[in-house]
């Protein structure tokens, strides 16, 4: 079997997304790949992980095969340590007690801000997106781990909207626009995992997924990216967090 | 931008000293409890998502062609399809508008705020339980340290960035909201109108006291025995609230904490139509279970005995160890 066949691109994705968070840390977690490698992370590596969810969730502990369609479900809430209201649980994140947070994307851009609002003009939209939910709340407060798929239009120059802020027009925008705290840390998509650059702010890659080629990236991509100097490729995927992650999705709810 | 964004102190104040708040019965039927909710108002709904959602309150509104109702809740499932297809409501204020995240995006909303004239004003999430709190609080806004710097900011002009009198940092001011209606469905309550709400309560207990009246759906009326036995877990005082209901399983199709989930087949069932067509797709979907059926134990039948009781299964397991 070669590289590529023992896993689909989702699970590449949750598994590289897990392996960003640390032990002991609070993590603020939306729904889907976020909700999943949260949980891989916390049954694998991280046993003192703190799973927020903005349902009003403290300390979520979800079941394999149970996983909630949305965070805010009652399986959510199944042995966890608290149940808060769900202003109370995002106002966390403005108080300081998160550490990092962690949601999905539908389009980003060279300066890591995500729109889940407008594609084209929003006075006059091609298409309305759902919109924020909680996800400008968490990237306006928090250090952000954006997990997502990798399509070139999808990865533009400049989103249609700033929806969730990351740094915004880069350099100091973002501290100058009334964010002085958090701030897009890692992208993960199936070919790649990137980082932001200290001074200019803008995104660069730091490692490529397993058989996957610089070029790759790029034609994916719709603007020029640049590599960092360590540029690396990331370990595959061990067996252990592959079976876990499919004893905790059996159905592919959110690993099709 | 209307003069009555935020309603003055005054007048809130005013009307509650209009509203009777002594510990009196006020159970009514469902049909009854609709009377509460006139054309024109501010409905703000309870629950989150696919979660306590008062769909039986919702179900009725329907049923009896409100109009020109302006929708407010945390997030929205297939309730803002319901109101914007059914064209009860013409205005829906909320952070995330689709189906559900397994489903995409819902045709139905891309519809009527692509071409139909309907609006989706959007708001961060937490800004909406600021806007509700500030409600609940009795003062005319907070302040919040989201969506600055964000393009929602800037299409709500409602909102006001200022620096603050302290510190001279930027900050946003939200603005209060106090529906005119809150419509909200629990697990069990006396008929006072003392609301016990198990599991996920979301931004239920501001909603209840920022609304200027309270429609309470509930799976059980319990005596106020019951209530004072536990009175920690009364999480909505009888005084904010103006008529009780009871409908037992009211939230169906979605959840209802440690009683029953999401109905999933009808839920995907209800997606596939309505997204093939948001017009016919959503009229044949309201005639078969909105407008036909004679009652709501009706709807419930044609939502169907096996998936009601495999919800009921899964939603009681929550207490299983």
């Amino acid at each position: 079997m070669t590289e590529a066949q023992r896993y689909t691109a989702s699970e590449i994705l949750a598994i590289l997304s897990a392996r960003q968070l640390q032990d002991g840390q609070v993590v603020f977690a939306g729904i889907g790949t976020p909700l999943l490698a949260a949980t891989l992370a916390q049954r694998t590596r991280c046993p003192a992980l703190t799973i927020l969810f903005e349902g009003g969730v403290v300390g979520a502990f979800v079941e394999p095969g149970k996983l909630p369609p949305s965070t805010n479900d009652q399986r959510c809430t199944k042995r966890a340590n608290m149940v808060l209201g769900s202003a109370d649980v995002l106002l966390l994140l403005q108080r300081g007690y998160v550490d990092v947070g962690f949601m999905g994307g539908a389009q980003i851009d060279q300066f890591g801000n995500l729109n889940s609002s407008f594609i084209g003009d929003p006075a006059k939209p091609k298409t309305r997106l759902p919109g924020t939910g909680g996800g400008n709340d968490i990237s306006s407060l928090t250090n952000m781990i954006v997990a997502m798929k990798h399509e070139k239009r999808r990865f533009v120059e400049k989103v249609d909207f700033i929806t969730s802020p990351g740094f915004i027009r880069g350099g100091t925008s973002r501290r100058d626009s009334g964010l002085p705290s958090g701030g897009m840390w890692r992208v993960i998509t199936e070919l790649a995992v990137f980082g932001f650059d200290d001074r200019t702010r803008r995104i660069k890659v730091l490692a490529l997924n397993p058989g996957v080629s610089r070029e790759e990236v790029q034609d994916n991509t719709g603007f020029r990216l640049d590599f960092d100097e360590m540029l690396h490729v990331t370990s595959p995927p061990t067996d252990h967090e592959l079976e876990t992650l499919r004893m905790l999705d059996p159905d592919r709810l959110f690993t099709a | 931008m209307p003069d009555t964004l935020v309603e003055p102190y005054t007048r809130l104040r005013e009307k509650m000293a209009q509203r009777d708040r002594s510990l009196r019965e006020k159970v009514v039927s469902l049909e009854e409890a609709a009377g509460f909710v006139q054309d024109g108002m501010k409905v703000g709904i309870g629950g989150s998502t696919m979660s306590r959602t008062p769909m039986a309150m919702l179900w009725e509104l329907i049923r009896q062609h409100r109009k020109d109702l302006s929708i407010s809740r945390c997030i929205v499932s297939t309730d803002g399809d319901l109101v914007f297809g059914s064209g009860i409501a013409n205005h829906v204020v909320t952070s995330w508008f689709a189906q559900g995240i397994l489903w995409g995006l819902s045709k139905v909303m891309r519809h009527h705020v692509e071409n139909g004239g309907k609006r989706y004003e959007e708001w961060s999430h937490m800004a909406v339980g600021m806007r509700f709190r500030a409600g609940g609080m009795g003062v005319p806004f907070l302040p919040t340290r989201a969506m600055l710097g964000s393009d929602i900011v800037g299409q709500r002009p409602e909102a006001k960035q200022i620096d603050c009198p302290f510190t001279g940092e930027k900050l946003l001011l939200v603005p209060a909201l106090n529906p005119d209606v809150a419509l909200i469905h629990v697990q069990r309550c006396d008929p006072y109108g003392n609301a016990q709400i198990d599991g996920l309560q979301f931004m239920d207990i501001d909603l209840a006291l920022a609304a200027n009246s309270v429609i309470l759906t509930t799976e059980r009326i319990v005596s106020n025995d019951q209530i004072r036995r536990a009175p920690d877990q009364t999480k909505i005082p009888f005084f904010c609230v103006d008529a009780v209901v009871e409908v037992p399983y009211g939230s169906a199709p979605h959840e209802c904490y440690g009683l029953y989930e999401p109905m999933m087949r009808h839920m995907e069932a209800y997606v596939a139509q309505v997204n093939a067509d948001p017009v016919k797709g959503m009229q044949e979907y309201l005639d078969r279970y909105f407008y036909s059926p004679k009652s709501w134990n009706e709807y419930l039948s044609l939502i169907g005995m096996d998936e009601v009781l495999e919800a009921t299964q899964k939603g009681r397991s929550i207490y299983n160890d």
